[in-house]
């Protein structure tokens, strides 16, 4: 019995002991990676300078307006909206930043400023804290924005300045889009004729009417590749995209040129290129498989294809992508990885 | 620098502090407490009373039933409390305390066998669960019951694991580069139990001593050494089958389902220990390394010897502390208590400094897919999260959980910070509540 109690006391001297020092207890694992949500989002930031600056240089001071206001309108809204919810201020991740900038580079430049701040709110009150803020947005902010104002207010959001060089002074020209032509050919009836014929360094470099953001593919591609270097993007969704585009509208040329346009005419205009790597992408609203990445991007393509070349409007990739992002969920449902050791399993046992 | 490079990710690892030193001992401990359960299955029966003398070697505690596995005593002594005391798991486990006389005597017993390649296996065996020999790579299952499968699983190969993909470990690398020649006899043993003739050994090729040691000692056998690229987790049970034979070990099954055998390279070291000289588990290698220690080594240390000991041989601590890990960063499990004994299984100890723990609020999941890209048996780990998140474990079956083996490459990747890996705990965790309130 003595060394009962004996035992029992060496016991309570080893619970005794516990307390010093005070450890920290976590579940495993202890060590994380460095990245975080600001630095991916403050990188796609820094990934779009090369097609911002390129936009600057093509439509001048007109286009650094709209990006500022339509930055300015996304972080106000998300601070302001933060404030009266009562929710943590999160302007500071970055995440209002990219849908403003995104959103400024695909406006026409010169867009009037009250154009910006209604597409600014619109994408982030309506189109993303509404539904829970940055996670649980089911379509991209500023896509489905912008397809809002394209929709509201048709006539500004299609009224395209001619590119001319940085500061040659104020110019009120305006002109079609290479897609406009080929859409206003094809609906007269009489053949695409010149409409598709394209100045391919003209296309490649900018120098051709369209959003502040989407002219430039150089400036795009550059900036996609810096996303692809440090691995904020995979090559999935932007290649299943532009391969569909091409492929498809490959096809109907190869059928009939005069009525349908080149796959190069389709890949260097209108939004494709910075629709297939900056907004398909979006980490939030794309597919989270690979696999399922890959269908995304077919259907992103397939439906751009068909709206460009059927459809009411000129370009088709900003409904794609958004069409596409309703179906998201449903991929990543059904469009699963092939776990590991998925075989049947082998029942030897009789 | 750290890349993710799809199924499985590549962390800091930070070996090279104390990869190059070479296993010492340490002063032995006044005192000892060895806790009755250091492996999977039934905990043992204590055979010893209090005020019992026990001589280094001798059985302490008797395994109960055919999972389980006996425990020795590592010193010489007198046994002082048996009772539940600390254990590394987080709990309180039945343990046996002995003071220590300083003498180390040895019991007389010990049965040695320098031909012990002409034994039968089921000799081999009995010797090896005399010996309480568990799997010393940190999972502790009892080696005898990993040697023992059903007649109808054909097993047609020995895989011996030393990989060591976890950050800050050195324990298996420099037990290859020191103790090869055991590691390849104890590999000859088990591949003789197993009546194998095909053995390999898979070792990460940022090893490189390690690998020409092993191929060294095992020339002139059918034993070969497998260079495996170096990416966490590839010394998972799983990953190093699928890197070395192709296959993969169906969802729910075991090794022994693809003809498999795999034993951690301590084990083999463990298992020669035992049958050439009869000596039974006491004593392993353990890394203690982190900033927080003020030195790193790699030390042959007594099972039982309590943290705090083990801390003070290695110059203290170093500032305040943070965390102390058992194991290695990725899967090690934080220790709540400075009184916690080395386990059979304790590869590790890592110390992190109060001021390099993060301790952040985690965020909402922002479906960026690191996380599916990252995930070695290529789950949704997303999914467990928001599942977990939300309450709603049962629909995480769905998504296979149970084929998750916590590795944790989902939560290291995790912008949002979110904590899956606990998540995924939760919910199976509720998933056998539930089940057995079903049963």
């Amino acid at each position: 019995m003595a060394e009962q109690a004996a035992s029992e006391q060496e016991e309570k001297k080893g619970r005794l002991e516990e307390p010093a020092p005070k450890l920290i207890l976590t579940s495993s694992p202890h060590q994380i990676s460095q990245d975080s949500i600001e630095r991916i989002m403050w990188t796609v930031v820094l990934s779009l300078a090369p097609a911002s600056l390129a936009g600057l240089y093509f439509f001048g001071l007109g286009a650094l307006y709209v990006l500022i206001v339509s930055v300015c309108s996304t972080l106000a809204a998300e601070a302001i909206y933060q404030r009266l919810s009562g929710a943590k201020n999160t302007v500071t991740d970055g995440s209002a930043a990219v849908t403003g900038l995104l959103l400024g580079l695909t406006l026409p430049p010169g867009s009037p400023w009250w154009l910006c701040v209604i597409g600014g709110f619109f994408a982030i009150i309506i189109c993303k804290q509404l539904y829970g803020g940055l996670g649980f947005n089911p379509f991209n902010p500023a896509l489905m924005s912008r397809v809002f104002l394209l929709i509201a207010f048709p006539l500004q959001m299609t009224t395209w300045p001619v590119p001319r060089a940085l500061f040659s002074g104020i110019d009120a020209s305006t002109g079609a889009t290479p897609l406009g032509e080929l859409q206003i050919a094809r609906l007269t009836g009489k053949g695409i004729g010149k409409a598709a014929e394209l100045n391919i360094w003209d296309a490649f470099s900018g120098n051709v009417g369209g959003s502040i953001g989407e002219v430039s593919a150089i400036a795009l591609l550059i900036g996609a590749a810096y996303l692809i270097y440090k691995q904020y993007i995979t090559w999935h969704i932007p290649v299943s995209m532009i391969g569909t585009v091409m492929i498809f509208s490959g096809i109907f040329w190869m059928i009939d040129p005069s009525k349908y346009a080149n796959p190069v005419f389709h890949l260097f205009t209108g939004g494709l290129i910075i629709g297939a790597f900056f907004m398909a992408t979006d980490m939030v609203t794309c597919p989270v498989t690979l696999k399922g990445q890959l269908l995304f991007g077919f259907g992103c393509g397939l439906i751009t294809v068909i709206i460009r070349m059927w459809g009411g409007y000129p370009e088709g990739v900003s409904f794609a992508i958004v069409l596409m992002n309703i179906v998201s969920p449903m991929i990543d449902r059904y469009l699963r990885p092939v776990r590991y050791g998925a075989v049947k399993k082998v029942e030897v046992r009789s | 620098m750290w890349t993710i490079a799809g199924e499985g990710i590549h962390p800091t690892d930070r070996k090279s502090e104390t990869s190059s030193i070479p296993v010492s001992e340490i002063k032995p401990p006044a005192k000892v407490v060895i806790p009755l359960s250091q492996h999977i299955g039934a905990p043992c029966d204590p055979i010893v009373k209090i005020g019992d003398l026990v001589k280094k070697y001798q059985k302490v505690g008797e395994a109960k039933g055919f999972v389980s596995s006996p425990v020795h005593s590592s010193v010489s002594g007198k046994v002082v409390a048996i009772g539940r005391f600390p254990h590394p798991s987080g709990n309180q486990s039945n343990s046996v305390v002995i003071e220590s006389d300083g003498k180390d005597e040895v019991i007389d017993s010990l049965r040695e066998n320098s031909d012990y390649l002409n034994l039968d296996p089921k000799e081999l065996k009995d010797i090896i669960i005399g010996a309480g020999i568990v799997g010393m790579g940190g999972a502790t299952f009892p080696t005898h019951v990993k040697l023992t499968p059903p007649k109808e699983k054909k097993i047609t190969a020995v895989i011996l694991n030393g990989a060591e993909c976890e950050p800050f470990l050195t324990s298996d690398d420099r037990l290859m580069v020191e103790k090869s020649r055991e590691v390849i006899e104890g590999m000859k043993i088990l591949m003789h139990i197993m009546g194998v003739k095909d053995g390999h050994v898979g070792i990460e090729n940022d090893k490189p001593g390690a690998i020409e040691a092993i191929q060294k000692s095992a020339s002139g056998t059918n034993i070969k050494v497998i260079s495996l690229a170096k990416k966490y987790p590839q010394g998972a049970e799983k990953q190093l089958i699928k890197s070395i034979t192709g296959k993969e070990v169906p969802s729910g099954g075991l090794p022994m389902d693809v003809g498999i055998v795999v034993q951690n390279v301590g084990t083999a070291v463990a298992v020669y220990n035992a049958v050439r000289y009869g000596i039974p588990l006491v004593d392993r290698i353990v890394t203690v390394t982190g900033n927080g220690i003020n030195r790193r080594g790699n030390f042959r240390i007594p099972v039982g010897t309590l943290l705090e000991h083990v801390i003070s041989e290695c110059g203290g601590l170093a500032g305040e502390p943070g965390k102390i890990i058992f194991g290695g960063p990725m899967m090690g499990i934080a220790q709540y208590s400075m009184f916690v004994p080395i386990l059979k299984g304790t590869s590790g100890i890592l110390v992190i400094p109060k001021g390099d723990v993060v301790l952040e609020d985690f965020r909402a999941c922002i479906r960026c897919g690191r996380c599916v890209q990252a995930c070695p048996i290529r789950l949704l780990p997303n999914m467990y999260s928001i599942l977990g998140e939300a309450g709603k474990p049962k629909e995480a079956e769905e998504y296979y959980v149970l084929d998750c083996i916590e590795c944790g490459c989902c939560t290291y990747v995790c912008p949002s910070r979110r904590p899956i890996v606990q998540q995924i705990r939760y919910i199976k965790a509720e998933m056998r509540k539930a089940k057995s309130k079903v049963a």
